[in-house]
This record gives C-alpha cells, structure tokens and sequence, in this order.
C-alpha cells in the first residue's frame, strides 16, 4: 500500500442519562393518563403545551398546571412526500401545526383520515389514542389527528399563532 | 416552578441517550505525511525556521507562526520529559492496563509527542528516561497515531 | 478598539449562583437557571427589558443536544427580540463578550449567564473531544491525566511538592465552609488529605476538582447606570484573555505565559490586590497561576474555595469574577483579580481587574 494517508476516521460515543426535568416528566406523565397537560404563565396567562417549565416571553416559572382536550386546530400544514428511513407511514402524508383548544402554543402533530388536498388551515381536528394499553411517556401515544366534522375555526382565531 | 429537590420517584423522567457517530477528517499533506510514515512505522516532524523539529507535526509552527518546512525523520527512541501514572485505564484509552502516560521528546525533536509507556509499574518510570516505540505489526498499521502500540522503556522492562 | 482597560467604566453589579451540586437531576438546564437570573435581577431591581444585551456561556456536549443552548433563552424571556449572543465557553468568556459590546456602546447593561450539568454525561470523555482531535483524542487521555503530566512537571522542575498541593486542597475546602453555595468543603489537614489514593499520578483525589451540576448569572451596568444601579459597583478596570497553542507537548507546562500576558494587559502589576479567585481546578495550576500573576504571600487566595470547592463545567470561572465582585462590594476587597481558564492544562486564560469605587 503506497497511496499516501489522506483520510482518518474520528468515532465519537458518548452516553447520557437524559433527565426530562420537572415540566416535561408532568407532560410526559399526562400521556401516559392519555392527557394533555400544559402549564400557564402567572404573568401573561399563556397556556404552554408541552410545557417547559418557563414562559418562553416573560421568563418565569410556568406555575399552573391545565388540563387541555382532545379538540384543536390545524394552523398550517405541509404534505410530505419524501420518506425517510423507518417510516411506516403512507406517502404523501400530512405533518400539521396543532393548536389544541386553550392552549397558547401549537405543536405538531401527524393527520390521518383525510385525503391530503382536502387538508386546509382552520381545519377543526380531534386526537386518536392508541388503545389504553399502549399510553406510555411519549407523544407515540397519540396515533395521529383526525377531522372531528366541525366547521372550520375562523383565521382570527388562530392567525397569532402562525 | 418550586425549588425544591424532591426525592428519587417524585415523577420526573429520565432515560439514556446516546450520541454516536464518526467524522472523516482529511488530513492534509503535513499530517497526512505524519501518519502516512507511521505507517510505514516510520516518525516524522516538521522542521521550523531556526533548526527546532515539531512532533507531531503542526502545518505552522507553534511558536513563531511560520508555515513549516519539511518532514524529517525522528525517533523511534526518545526522552520522557514528564509522565503520570493511569491505574485505572478507560476503556476507550490504548492499553487495558494501566500504564504511564508521557510527553516524549524523540530524538531529533524539540517537542513532546504525547503517548502512553508500558511500563509495567510506576517504580519503572522516571522522567529523563529512554523509551523507543513499539510498532504494530504492518499488517495491522493504516496510518493512525495507534500504529505505535505504545512506547516501552528502551532496553526492554 | 478599546484594549484590555476600556474606554467606558464597566462594573459588576449583580451576581448570583445556584447551590454547587453533585448532581441536578430533577430540572432540566432552563429550570434550574431560572431561580439564578430571577435573583440576578431582583437584587437589583431590574427585569430582562432593561438588559440591553444578553450573553451566555454553555456546551451542548454537555447536554448531548446541539444548539441546547437556545433553549435556555426561555429562562430569560426574549419578547420582544433582544440583542444576544452565546459562548460555547464558561460564562466568564460570555462576560467578556458582554464588557466589549458595553465599551461599543451598543447597551449600558448586560446580562450574563452560564450552566453545566456534567452529572448527564460522561465528561472525562467528552473533555478529550476539545483537544487536537489526530494526535490527542484518538489516545483519550481524561483531564486528569493531563493536568497529571503538568503537575509531575511542576515537581521535577523543583517547583512543588504533592505536600504543597495537598496544602492548597486542605486551604480551599477549609474557607468553603463559609460558603453556603460550594459543594465540597471540610476541615480536614493536609496530613490527613495525604492519606488519599493515587486517582493519576502524582495526583491524589483531594487535588481534583468535584464533578458538579450549577448555574451562575452576572448583570454588566456601564458609567452612571451602573451608578445608578447599586451603591458600591465592582468597577473592571482590566480584562483581557490569551490562548496558547493546542500542541500540548510544544507548551511549557509549568509556567501560564497566557496568563501572564493577560495580566500584564489588564494592568493587574500596577497596583496591589488583596483578593485573587483563581479558577485551578486541580490544586497543582494554583501554584502556575500564582507565579503567572505575580501574587505576594498577603493575597487571599480563593477565600470562596475556589474550582476545589466547586467546579461546574461553563460556570466556575464567571463564579470567580462574581466572587471577587461581592468581595469588592462587600469592602472585603480594595481591588481583587479574577481568573477563568479553558482548555487542557491551562491552555486559554482570562484575567479580570476588579475595583472598589
């Protein structure tokens, strides 16, 4: 072997003991009660779900817990067509932002149920669990959000949240 | 939030995460000559503008800044300029058991590689001693700081 | 621009710490940074819209999560949009940061804040990712190794003696008795502190820094804000920071000319300190710093306990400046220096000059 070296490999390991702190274990907890818990600020009164402990605007601890439902609001959305490893989930697929109702803070969440060019912004959605049995501490415990058949929420009631 | 430290099983969530992966570093031609000689189990340096020889090579010398001229040869023999004793090795480190670790001024340098010593015992080390480099095998050697096992004190243990 | 000394006087005029733990396992990096700033600002009446920058100093390594440190922002509160900036450096660097953006002119006050939690994370083996990642990493040398090397180096350049370390370790965590934040203190001798093991050689376990989990914040105020803020402000004089080069083996490992030259640009030799802070987290660089900053037998040195007390990853440095800062407020100091290094065996090093009014 006479080429000279020009490449060197660098592996990295490196293990953790993640903590997911006080705010997200009671989120996480909720899921496992198939619940969606959020936290509100005593300043500004936003409801952050998940919750991170601190109002991301007024710096201060989130300090009341609240129980959020199962109905929401799409506020935007994008139609994915591009898979990705593990998936096992139908190409093109609905990836949406989810303003659940009372909450200050949307999230995204997967839609199913629904052909992908009938899915708009305003779309009035419902979660689906998984069966009781398979709740856990993690977001997998929702399978996806469906329409829930309402008409669609007027823009001025979610357009600050775009 | 409140303050205070609550106990094990108050709720919180922990679980283990890892980070993994493996950077390709390109090497350039003065550390790529470096490790391209060692495995030919050969130690090169990098000789600065007023006679000094770095190793490991730097592309600039540490020193004034100057871009490095050429490779020479050095070692494979050298002084331990000062060393420490690891116990209780890692397992990631080169040696499963414990050994000293040294900064080594090869013959022909100015600088210190830094490196491990096999030396069996810490009553065996001392700092002005000689070691030389044991190579692995060829077979085994594909341009890494590793192709040298580890340094043993010249003149055998 | 404005050098090491400034155009613009600059003070310390808040400072606050979190409890120095071993292990902070129950909030996450943004809860437990919370109750620091909240104190940072209370002490002196202020919220986060009179900041007019804000600088912080973490390492997403230590989380295992890149860009981590945006997530602490929420512990501050950025609405509306605020001027900010981010270290991957102990906080005291992020403190540098803010002092320049002061002495532009661009802000009047500022706040800096820094967290670690090395608990999560493997951080003897993460440390060696920061080294020269073809010669140094592939052998995974831990700090303490290294910081082994420079201290059998001190010893056979006649420099020290593991008595002498032993002593600096016994003196540290003896005065961090009366610090109620510090992690790791007792009365115990030198004698007594001798009997320990070999953790590396020469290096026995009482001359190692705690592995600790902590947060830390200090606001900046310029000339009359600062004035108007407090009564006694700790005015820098001086502060400026010097990096050697990453060959570990082409270093003199005995002396800190970093240091040094800091020193000598910070102005700290134009007059006498009584109050040094001094970030060595292994008792062997108390010895370096002491010569690097010409310290006379009558400084105080690390009255707080210093890194040996506690050594929070991104956090024990600007708790030295915040230390020397209350020692001057406090008219337990006329005019203290503070120290904050980086790297293995004290590659980078940041000298800071604290004065009373």
């Amino acid at each position: 072997m006479t080429d000279p070296v020009s490449i060197m490999d660098s592996p990295i390991h490196l293990d953790y003991q993640f903590t997911a702190g006080l705010a997200q274990s009671r989120f996480l907890k909720g899921l496992t009660e198939g619940r969606f818990l959020g936290q509100r600020c005593p300043k500004c009164g936003k409801v952050y779900v998940p919750p991170r402990g601190s109002c991301p605007t007024d710096g201060v601890p989130t300090t009341d817990e609240v129980e959020l439902g199962n109905t929401g609001t799409v506020t935007t959305y994008c139609v994915v067509n591009v898979p990705f490893q593990g998936q096992s989930i139908e190409i093109p697929y609905i990836c949406a932002q989810i303003l659940l109702d009372g909450a200050n803070l949307a999230f995204m969440g997967l839609i199913q149920e629904v052909p992908a060019d009938q899915v708009r912004m305003g779309m009035r959605v419902e979660a689906v669990w998984l069966p009781r049995e398979q709740w856990g501490p993690t977001m997998a415990s929702v399978k996806y959000f469906r329409p829930n058949g309402e008409p669609d929420a007027d823009y001025d009631t979610y357009k600050e949240y775009l | 939030m409140p303050d205070s430290p609550g106990s094990a099983g108050d709720g919180v969530l922990r679980a283990p995460h890892v980070l993994e992966y493996t950077y390709t570093r390109s090497l350039g031609p003065v550390i790529g000559g470096f490790l391209t000689a060692l495995r030919d189990g050969r130690i090169l340096g990098a000789s600065a503008s007023d006679g000094r020889v770095v190793v490991p090579p730097t592309e600039y010398d540490p020193l004034t800044a100057e871009a490095v001229g050429d490779l020479v040869e050095v070692g494979p023999g050298g002084v331990v300029q000062t060393w420490a004793w690891a116990e209780h090795p890692t397992p990631d480190q080169p040696l499963d058991r414990p050994f000293a670790w040294a900064l080594i001024t090869l013959d022909g340098a100015t600088t210190g590689l830094l490196h491990v010593v096999d030396a069996g015992s810490p009553a065996a080390m001392t700092s002005g001693m000689r070691v030389t480099a044991k190579f692995r095998p060829e077979a085994e050697r594909k341009g890494h700081l590793l192709d040298i096992e580890c340094f043993v004190p010249e003149g055998g243990r | 621009m404005a050098g090491a000394r400034g155009r613009r006087p600059v003070a310390v005029v808040s400072f606050a710490q979190s409890p120095q733990i071993r292990r902070e396992d129950h909030r996450n990096e943004v809860e437990m940074l919370m109750p620091v700033v909240g104190e940072v600002f209370s002490n002196i009446g202020v919220t986060k819209d009179d900041m007019g920058f804000i600088c912080s100093g973490s390492a997403d390594y230590l989380v295992g999560a890149p860009f981590s440190f945006v997530t602490a922002l929420d512990a501050v509160g950025v609405w509306p949009p605020r001027r900010e900036s981010h270290v991957e450096m102990d906080g005291a660097f992020a403190l540098y940061e803010a002092w320049t953006m002061l002495q532009a002119g661009d802000a009047d006050t500022a706040l800096v804040y820094c967290f670690g939690r090395s608990s999560p994370g493997q951080l003897d083996k993460l440390l060696a990712l920061q080294l020269d990642p073809y010669y140094l990493t592939p052998l995974w040398p831990d700090p303490v190794a290294l910081a082994a090397l420079q201290a059998q180096a001190l010893i056979d350049a006649g420099k020290a003696t593991e008595a002498d370390f032993a002593e600096i370790a016994a003196r540290s965590r003896r005065d961090a008795l009366a610090n109620p934040a510090a992690q790791v203190k007792h009365d115990r001798s030198a004698d007594e502190l001798m009997k320990d093991d070999y953790v590396v050689a020469p290096l026995r376990r009482h001359a190692l820094p705690p592995i600790t989990d902590g947060a830390a914040a200090i606001v900046l105020a310029a000339g009359d804000r600062a004035r108007d803020l407090v009564e006694r402000p700790a005015w820098i004089t001086g502060i400026d920071h010097r990096i050697e080069t990453h060959a570990l083996g082409a270093r003199d490992l005995t002396t800190s000319s970093s240091t040094r030259i800091a020193a000598e640009q910070a102005g700290l030799g134009e007059a006498p300190v009584d109050v040094a802070e001094l970030h060595a987290p292994f008792a062997s660089q108390e010895l370096i710093l002491r010569e690097a900053l010409g310290l006379g037998e009558g400084v105080s040195v690390n009255p707080s306990g210093g890194a040996l007390a506690a050594n929070a990853m991104m956090v024990a440095g600007l708790i030295r400046i915040g230390e020397a800062a209350n020692a001057v407020r406090a008219g337990r100091s006329r005019r203290a220096v503070a120290h904050a290094t980086s790297g293995p065996c004290l590659q980078q090093n940041l000298v800071c000059v604290l004065e009373a009014p």
